[in-house]
């Protein structure tokens, strides 16, 4: 992990050209990714703190269904979000539709706007999971105490919920903020030109389009500069876990009953579900038109994604089921050490890796030849975070529950593994394969780098068709993309579920 | 003969001496207070902790550089004695195969085992299909099976009721008069040391006393032992 993380890193530093050669266009593009960043961040937090609080004291039918969907867009290939983003408020989707009878609009989203509004498509759902994890972590005694003390909803905002928001909202701004410091995909399809383009994407424009190496390389190093910067910040606020569970119960709130409170929720977590669904729903309705008579090139760049995706899985698991064993027997400061290590990917951008990866595989073998490969072995290396987020903890559980009993019956080894963490662990490997299977099926980066038109992957053969304006294939290319994405979600964590409470 | 040589156990500010022998096949109950370090010199006899001086011996073999799986001891733990995804059959199974490569032969002795502790056709039970006592039994049964000639218990039946716990110690003392174990008990409870302990071991202020005759030590207790009796 290390090796690829940093091997990738020093060859990128090695092929670097001097900081001479960055030109304004270059500079452009870092101001841009920082910008961008930023105000995604800013907006993605701010607008689900509303949405939070709303979730947080309401009661609806449907509200378990939308804490799930808001897990939902974690998995979502970002170019089939990009895609119903399109046709909700692109040139002729049905915003541009309902304005223009003012006389207003079309919308144009393409630019800084429209790079924004996908990260806040994207982020406000994590931002939103986030922020009500740490209201329904304010003990509910405390709001008790309130009502007995009679407490007004300002009151009750001074002293709860700012206290709390100040101690969450840092962590995940953060977040959001890293997440988008390395958006490739989204900068791909909606940004693009001097104006709106990422470090990211100027890399790959600088190897696919120029195939200047030195540049690309001194892009890479500048990248991985400014996300390990920001990952180095976001490690001294503490991040929350993003993945936690256990969001379905509202708090039970005496001071939110005045109609105009009702209402004021009510629009935001309806303003929320729509703005999360319609492009949803676009797709859906678009796709189904589009899936009849699709291409025989999308089929077959649909088994080439299952075959990297379930490959990509395997490998995410081989190299973090070990990890996390590791880091519970090392424990303290030398397991934290190595969680750190597996947590570098973050900074560590995919294309910075796709770009090291093809400077170390040019002398030896043809870098095109092995795209599938990489692809899933840098997917893998892009999941291993969450993964071991997710399987430390169920590792040193079940360590502390069970591993005196299996030392003194010396079980180690293979035995230990088949018959004490396989199946005590059923369920975090599930939830781990269907993560990162979804996550390389729709992941649209390095494979933009390395692939001919040979041996794309569904996401970039869905955005040829979009490049070629093929809408009507594209679209059905994106159902497509969707249900299998999140069919692998499923299908694997479902299996984990499956006898798992036994 | 099971000795303790000249033991010291140093964790933090707990310290815990013990300089003791017990004589092959004797049932001793370790008694004391909770926090004395009654567990925890288990723990150090069983292998999951380094004494910080001092040896732990079998036969006048050193224990020291053996694995917890491989001194030649069986231990029952507070809780989370059986495997919950495993079926009372395959838990009483790993006590002959750590990887549950079992024969046709095995098979028939897990069975017999499971019979011989009043188990008999319970075996395809998951643990969470048991009751406490039957869970108790299982464990029981891989002990029985595994045939390691020192049992250690570290209270392992304090969740069950009172007529149920001494059945089990009963179940314990048959065990190990049919099978010539040697049985350390660590239990805070004088009656279960009285029911099947013909020695007792008192862990008091970081001193592990050697074993003395139950009843006279509980007819006639020691300071250490009165002020915990009260």
């Amino acid at each position: 992990m290390l090796a690829l993380s940093l091997g990738t890193l020093a060859a990128v530093a090695w092929r670097a050209e001097g900081a001479a050669a960055l030109g304004p266009a270059d500079w452009a593009a870092v101001r841009f990714t920082l910008t961008q960043a930023l105000l995604s961040a800013v907006f993605s937090t701010a607008l689900a703190i509303p949405v939070a609080r709303a979730l947080a004291r309401r009661r609806f039918p449907g509200r378990g269904l939308l804490v799930t969907l808001l897990g939902a867009p974690f998995i979502l290939p970002v170019i089939v979000a990009v895609l119903g983003l399109l046709a909700v408020f692109g040139r002729g989707g049905l915003v541009s539709q309902a304005l223009s009878p003012f006389g207003l609009g079309p919308l144009d989203i393409y630019g800084l706007q429209g790079v924004l509004l996908a990260h806040v498509f994207f982020n406000l759902p994590l931002a939103t999971r986030l922020i009500l994890q740490g209201w329904l972590a304010i003990p509910a005694e405390r709001f008790r105490l309130a009502a007995s003390l009679g407490f007004s909803s300002r009151d009750i905002a001074r002293r709860l919920e700012w206290p709390m928001l100040r101690a969450v909202l840092p962590g995940a701004f953060l977040v959001i903020f890293l997440i988008c410091m390395t958006s490739f995909a989204v900068a791909l399809t909606l940004g693009g030109g001097p104006r709106a383009t990422t470090v990211e994407l100027a890399i790959y424009q600088a190897f696919r389009f120029d195939f200047d190496l030195g540049r690309a390389a001194l892009l890479s190093v500048i990248q991985f500069g400014l996300c390990a910067g920001a990952a180095a910040l976001a490690f001294a606020v503490a991040v929350p876990g993003a993945l936690g569970t256990g969001l379905d119960r509202p708090v039970l709130r005496w001071d939110s009953g005045a109609a105009a409170l009702r209402l004021q929720d009510a629009t935001w977590i309806g303003l929320a579900t729509l703005f999360l669904v319609l492009p949803l729903g676009m797709i859906v309705v678009r796709g189904l038109a589009g899936l009849v008579d699709l291409p025989l090139s999308v089929w077959q760049a649909a088994l080439r994604s299952l075959a990297v995706a379930l490959g990509s899985a395997a490998l995410t698991l081989a190299l973090a089921l070990p990890m996390a064993v590791a880091a519970t027997r090392l424990g303290g400061a030398r397991g934290a050490a190595l969680q750190a290590a597996g947590t570098l990917a973050i900074a560590a951008s995919p294309l910075v890796m796709g770009t090291g990866l093809f400077i170390l595989l040019f002398p030896v073998a043809d870098p095109v030849a092995l795209a599938l490969p990489v692809t899933a072995l840098v997917n893998a290396a892009m999941s291993l975070p969450f993964a071991l987020r997710t399987l430390t903890p169920a590792v040193a559980e079940t360590e502390a529950a069970f591993g005196r009993l299996a030392d003194s019956l010396g079980m180690t080894g293979r035995a230990r593994i088949r018959h004490l963490l396989l199946p005590r662990l059923r369920r975090p490997i599930g939830f781990t394969l269907g993560l990162s299977a979804a996550l390389s099926m729709g992941d649209l980066g390095v494979i933009a780098l390395f692939a001919d038109p040979g041996q794309a992957t569904l996401p970039l053969q869905l955005y040829r068709l979009m490049a070629a304006y093929r809408m009507d294939a594209a679209a059905g290319a994106a159902l497509l993309l969707l249900g299998l994405s999140l069919g692998l979600f499923w299908v694997f964590d479902r299996g984990g579920r499956l006898r798992a409470d036994t | 003969m099971l000795t303790l040589d000249r033991l010291v156990i140093e964790q933090g500010d707990f310290r815990l001496t013990a300089d003791l022998r017990v004589e092959k096949g004797r049932i001793v109950a370790v008694l004391g207070p909770s926090g004395a370090g009654k567990s925890t010199l288990l723990d150090v006899i069983a292998g999951f902790l380094p004494p910080s001086a001092g040896r732990v011996l079998w036969q006048g073999k050193d224990l020291g550089p053996l694995a917890p799986g491989d001194r030649p001891l069986s231990m029952l733990f507070q809780d989370n004695n059986l495997f919950p995804h495993l079926t009372a059959a395959q838990n009483v199974g790993l006590g002959l195969r750590p990887d549950l490569r079992l024969s046709p032969k095995d098979w028939q002795a897990v069975e017999a085992a499971l019979a011989r502790v009043g188990l008999a056709g319970l075996g395809d039970r998951v643990p969470a299909a048991l009751s406490g006592g039957q869970r108790g039994r299982v464990a029981l049964a891989r002990m029985l099976l595994r045939g390691r000639p020192l049992m250690l218990l570290d209270e392992p039946f304090a969740a069950l009721g009172p007529a149920l716990k001494s059945e089990m110690l009963a179940l314990v003392a048959n065990l190990a008069r049919e099978t010539g174990a040697t049985v350390l008990l660590v239990t805070h409870d004088p009656q279960d040391a009285r029911a099947i302990a013909e020695e007792t071991v008192i862990v008091a202020d970081g001193r592990t006393h050697p074993p003395r005759p139950t009843a006279a030590l509980l007819a006639d207790p020691p300071p250490a032992l009165r002020a915990y009796l009260g």
